[in-house]
């Protein structure tokens, strides 16, 4: 809403306030001030001129050499806008003006021709040239013919204004009118707030000889008026007209139009204009569209409208899309004499479901959506009448044409003030709040030490006692509000302990040397199930911004390999990315089954020691160690088995396995996704890490230090290279007894000095009894037997 | 053969004296005083000698021998010092080249913020919800006082899935379920998470983006313990001379409804860019919750009041850390990440 400070001042005394000092004011006590905006922009030294005369340039087709009175003295200007024309009254920027932009009229010669000053269209002095009325929209503009000569343009043209631009909350649509905006500043200010005196003369015809009315939908429409008026000449507004539907953002048309655009503006309440001729049948019914039934509006679209769509029409054919747009075919032209003025009360949601569904808001349907005034509908068609005699010579005619089943009842709040002060936290005086809600001009009585208020239905906010609490509290100030703590009873506080472990687990990650990333849940088709765990559908959007996304993921994996890609275009070779984030699978509940994952993506070098020469590429190990870790941290059993997934290597992947379900997965990307994606060996892993934090972690008991020395016996082995070693470890755990404390592999050859399809394999075993000093006696039975179990599964001892 | 005796002795001192190395010293050991060494034979010579005087050569011998030894011991300690200086010498490193690098990663700013705003929470006895990205338009809408239909819907347009379901466009539905879930009792909670809502992603809008909003339901729960509370917040996270200021604003979850201003941390007030010359920088809204909010909770709202207070991480992270892209927090560049490696406590 864009409010010019003169034309507020119509209504409610400023007290000279400078604009942005009543700028704060305005914002400190409820509604925001996005920006103050002088529509002077410092302007200096434009004054009226009249164009005494006007020849073509000899050395230039499209400039004209012009002698302008401009009061004091006549003088030479060259202008280069097509409608210049000798008889015109113009705006002049004399040498030495100032306009927007920072710009300085100078003396000059055009082509060898002296020119004393400018011109100047609207734009020239600041205005956006969409709010430029079309016919000087490419040109100058030429100003009324009753303009005085040499007189200055900024102060009697009302530019010498500020306007302020509010930033309106859904709730205080009560301020989408000057009117509003009048009542806010005198609640603020404790000013009176003087409404626009309404009187014209009507002629005897009386509007219902000319018009009938039918209205088929009263809960969509539950009040219509309408009057007639003719005999108007249709032209250009008055020049304060224009000006302040310019500095409100509205670009002037003509009389009619103008007049109730004015009055959208001054009452939020939204008049429409019918040509009566153009109507044709004397009639307005206002029912549901028929399925299929076309109109073209104002803007010229063609639009189709669907049986929940409501409709004014002429008896037959839609001639409005009701509190949306007018149609093209009933439209106010320049040779119209008699128009029907409109003002109607239609439900919020009617209009809000209209517009939405033919993506179409206007000044009107915006103020509709959110509930006009009921008390303002017959006024505003009273001031029509009012401006459209006084404006286009028009003839009222006699009363109006009305349907109405509207409540128009102010609401009854009832209030204590121990509520206002407990909800609060302050001791607000009775007299004060008695105070602020008559500054709101809310009638209010005190019963029996309660607030019993009349609010007003321009303050269609106001329901409950609570809004009242925070009218009365924005007005007496929210720094007055003293700073406590809540006095209730204190509580521990704390992380649930899945909470605090997912902490533990980005710590460890962290510390492992891996950055936390962040990416986006939703994806695209191709990446929703690339790297998923479980085979589910996909979960679409009804309707996406964009294919990229319109899915939700059902993996971390394809956007961390996005962001490591990402890094290795721009040089950055190493990269070790994790993330904890949600993927969403279908599930048999009504919501997703949301899953809380954890994902590493990593490429390049692990170590990179560059002076003492080690250089150590991320490999499979490096990430299974994290995995191993992060299972030693969380005190799980996680175990890894061979595994295929798509896009990973096949002799490179593993299942992370516990108690028998597989949780995730991890391997090297596939060298074709790794070429697709632009990387080179990439190693990654996800797993479920929610089914790991549910777990409830088992006490932690201490288990004695040793007292006995272990002792140790290595064994290297020949094997079949497809035998894993995980399989010679269970081997030789089930034969080592219980005095086989820890198997550990320490070697592995696969050279060229082995067999074909052999590869070497040594374990370092340790022996131990917390009992007591183990004898070699005892170490060489356990020993043997473990060297007989391999023999047994064909494992060559290696001398 | 005293005089003998003399010689060697002087002859023992001067190669002791002379010996340059362990090594050469050990071979003057094993010269003199070795078993085929001169004294070893001088003694055994003593047979020789008229009984009477064996005694007095007998202690000659063992003061020469004595004497020979102590100054060899004091020569091999002083050779050895040295063996050991250029040894220690041998072996000095440059200690400016670099040291063997700590792989270390970091948590994301985003997650950082996060973390601070919760312990800081947590101290006044706030504990942290938690609740689903996929909502159901009743936990995400209706349940927050915004019916089917209702205008303010307009202020964030919604990712729907179906007509029922959405992607949450806040994390106020985590509220509604916990309130659902408490049956009326009193609640201290903390909700983070992420958001989404259909904005076209640019310099200062994400499609995706985090939240946390915090809500206190409790006896005599009054605004001024909603300010207080926000006080405390605003101190902790910018600074102990941090101001704040309420404005009236409007949520329809909340009534009355604030935005909450912080006095600006760059200029202390006095107006610069941080600020855009106002000199207070807006932080989040708040409010006391909507007593429909309460009810369709199934609370009380005669005898149990709260309030609610909301933000965003990326604000925060934004202005805290002078980062101009909200896109950064999603790029993932490891130049922008590992900045974020140090502490600022």
């Amino acid at each position: 809403m864009l409010v010019s400070i003169n034309w507020l001042k119509d209504y409610v005394n400023t007290q000279q306030l400078p604009p942005a000092e009543l700028g704060e004011k305005i914002t400190r006590s409820g509604i925001e001030v996005d920006a103050v905006i002088d529509r002077s922009h410092g302007m200096t030294n434009i004054v009226v001129g009249y164009v005494e005369s006007c020849v073509k340039h000899p050395e230039a087709d499209k400039l004209s050499i012009c002698q302008v009175n401009i009061g004091e003295e006549t003088t030479q200007i060259i202008c280069g806008a097509p409608n210049i024309a000798a008889g015109q009254k113009v705006i002049v920027a004399r040498p030495g003006a100032k306009l927007p932009g920072d710009i300085k009229i100078k003396k000059a010669k055009l082509r060898g021709e002296e020119s004393r000053g400018m011109i100047c269209s609207l734009q020239e002095l600041g205005i956006e040239g969409k709010l430029v009325p079309k016919a000087y929209a490419e040109g100058i503009y030429v100003l009324p013919e009753d303009a005085e000569t040499g007189s200055d343009v900024i102060t009697n043209f009302d530019l010498d204004d500020t306007v302020l631009e509010l930033g309106l909350t859904p709730n205080r649509a009560d301020a989408m009118s000057m009117l509003g905006v009048a009542y806010e500043v005198g609640a603020i200010l404790s000013e009176e707030v003087q409404l626009p005196e309404i009187s014209y003369n009507e002629v005897s015809d009386t509007a219902a000889s000319m018009l009938t009315l039918n209205v088929d939908a009263p809960e969509a429409n539950p009040l219509y008026v309408a009057k007639v008026v003719r005999n108007i000449k249709v032209q250009e507004s008055p020049m304060w007209l224009q000006q302040r539907l310019m500095a409100a953002g509205v670009r002037p048309h003509n009389n009619v139009v103008d007049v109730t655009n004015y009055i959208l503006m001054e009452y939020g309440q939204p008049l429409h204009a019918f040509d009566y001729d153009a109507l044709g049948t004397g009639n307005i019914t206002v029912r549901y569209a028929k399925e299929g039934e076309m109109i073209t509006t104002l803007d010229d679209a063609e639009r189709k409208l669907s049986g929940h769509h409501l409709v004014i029409t002429n008896g037959e054919k839609p001639v409005a899309i009701a509190g949306v747009m007018g149609g093209a075919n009933s439209e106010v032209s320049d040779s119209t004499t008699t128009v029907v003025i409109e003002s109607a009360y239609f439900a919020s949601g009617s209009v809000r479901q209209t517009s939405k569904d033919h993506g179409l808001r206007s000044d009107a349907s915006s103020r509709y959506e959110k509930g006009v005034d009921p008390n303002r509908v017959i006024p505003a068609a009273e001031r029509a009448a009012q401006l459209l005699s006084e404006l286009a010579g028009g003839e009222v005619l006699a009363g109006s044409v009305v349907f109405d089943e509207l409540n128009k009842e102010e609401k009854i709040v009832k209030v204590s003030p121990d509520f206002i002060n407990s909800r609060l936290g302050m001791k607000i005086a009775f007299e004060d709040m008695l105070d602020i809600l008559k500054r709101l001009k809310f009638d209010t009585q005190a019963v029996n030490g309660q607030l019993v208020i009349s609010v007003p239905t321009r303050r269609q906010d106001i329901q409950i006692p609570e809004d009242v609490v925070e009218e009365i509290a924005r007005l007496y100030g929210y720094d007055e509000i003293p700073a406590t703590l809540p006095e209730a009873e204190t509580t521990p506080g704390g992380l649930t302990p899945y909470q605090a472990k997912r902490r533990i687990v980005r710590n460890l990650m962290e510390g492992a040397g891996l950055l936390q990333a962040t990416t986006y849940s939703l994806t695209s088709e191709k990446s929703a199930k690339q790297f998923a765990l479980e085979e589910t559908d996909t979960t679409r959007l009804l309707m996406p911004m964009s294919e990229e996304r319109s899915i939700l993921r059902q993996s971390l994996l394809p956007h961390l390999l996005e962001s490591v890609t990402y890094n290795t275009a721009r040089r950055m070779d190493s990269v070790a990315l994790y993330e904890t984030g949600s993927v969403f699978l279908k599930g048999d509940n009504e919501l997703l089954n949301e899953q809380e994952h954890l994902a590493v993506a990593m490429t390049g070098l692990w170590l990179d020691n560059s002076w003492q020469g080690e250089k150590k590429p991320v490999d499979f190990f490096v990430l299974k160690g994290i995995v191993e870790s992060l299972a030693d941290k969380l005190g799980v059993q996680l175990t890894f088995e061979r595994g295929q997934m798509d896009d990973l290597h096949p002799g490179r992947t593993a299942f992370i396995m516990h108690n028998g379900q597989r949780i995730g997965v991890m391997g090297q990307l596939h060298p074709s996704e790794q070429k697709a994606r632009d990387l080179k060996t990439t190693i990654v892993m996800e797993l479920n890490l929610a089914a790991l934090l549910n777990l409830e972690s088992e006490a932690l008991v201490y288990t004695p230090v040793p007292r006995y020395p272990s002792m140790s016996r290595d064994v290297a082995l020949v094997l079949s290279k497809i035998v894993e070693a995980a399989t010679i470890e269970t081997v030789i755990r089930n034969a080592g007894g219980k005095l086989l404390k820890d198997v550990r592999v320490f070697d592995l050859y696969e050279g060229d000095k082995m067999e074909e399809g052999k590869k070497s394999v040594a374990f370092s075993l340790t022996y131990f009894d917390p009992e007591k000093t183990l004898t070699d006696e005892e170490v060489i039975n356990a020993h043997d037997k473990v060297l007989a179990a391999l023999t047994e599964v064909g494992a060559e001892l290696r001398s | 053969m005293e005089a003998q005796l003399q010689e060697l002795k002087t002859q023992a001192l001067d190669q002791i004296a002379a010996a340059s190395t362990v090594k050469e010293l050990n071979d003057v050991r094993v010269a003199y005083l070795g078993k085929k060494g001169p004294i070893t034979d001088l003694l055994k010579g003593m047979g020789k000698l008229p009984a009477e005087e064996r005694p007095k050569m007998g202690a000659l011998v063992n003061v020469v021998r004595e004497e020979v030894t102590t100054q060899l011991e004091g020569r091999m300690a002083i050779l050895e010092e040295e063996a050991i200086n250029m040894k220690l010498q041998s072996e000095t490193i440059d200690i400016t080249l670099p040291g063997r690098p700590v792989k270390t990663g970091n948590s994301h700013p985003l997650t950082r913020v996060v973390e601070e705003i919760e312990d800081l929470f947590i101290s006044m006895g706030y504990e942290v919800a938690e609740g689903p990205e996929v909502e159901k338009d009743y936990y995400n809408f209706e349940a927050l006082n915004l019916p089917k239909g209702h205008p303010a819907r307009d202020m964030q347009d919604s990712f729907y899935i179906t007509e029922d379901i959405l992607l949450r466009t806040h994390t106020s539905p985590v509220q509604a379920r916990t309130m659902e879930a408490k049956g009326g009792e009193p609640i201290k909670i903390i909700c983070p998470g992420k958001v989404y809502r259909r904005d076209s992603d640019d310099a200062t809008h994400s499609h995706q983006f985090t939240q946390i909003e915090g809500l206190v339901i409790g006896e005599d729960i009054r605004m001024s313990d909603l300010k207080g509370t926000l006080s405390v917040f605003a101190k902790k996270m910018f600074g102990d001379d941090r101001e704040i200021r309420l404005r009236p604003s409007f949520f329809p979850f909340t009534e009355p409804s604030v935005e909450m201003d912080i006095s600006c941390f760059k200029c202390g007030g006095s107006g610069c860019n941080v600020c855009k010359k106002t000199g207070w920088i807006e932080i989040l809204g708040a409010g006391m919750v909507h007593p429909n909010v309460l009810e369709m909770a199934g609370y009380d709202s005669k005898r149990l009041t709260g309030f609610a207070f909301g933000m965003g991480p990326e604000r925060i992270a934004m202005l805290k850390y002078g980062v101009e892209d909200i896109r950064h927090f999603y790029t993932n560049d490891v130049r922008f990440l590992s900045q974020f490696q140090r502490t600022e406590l």
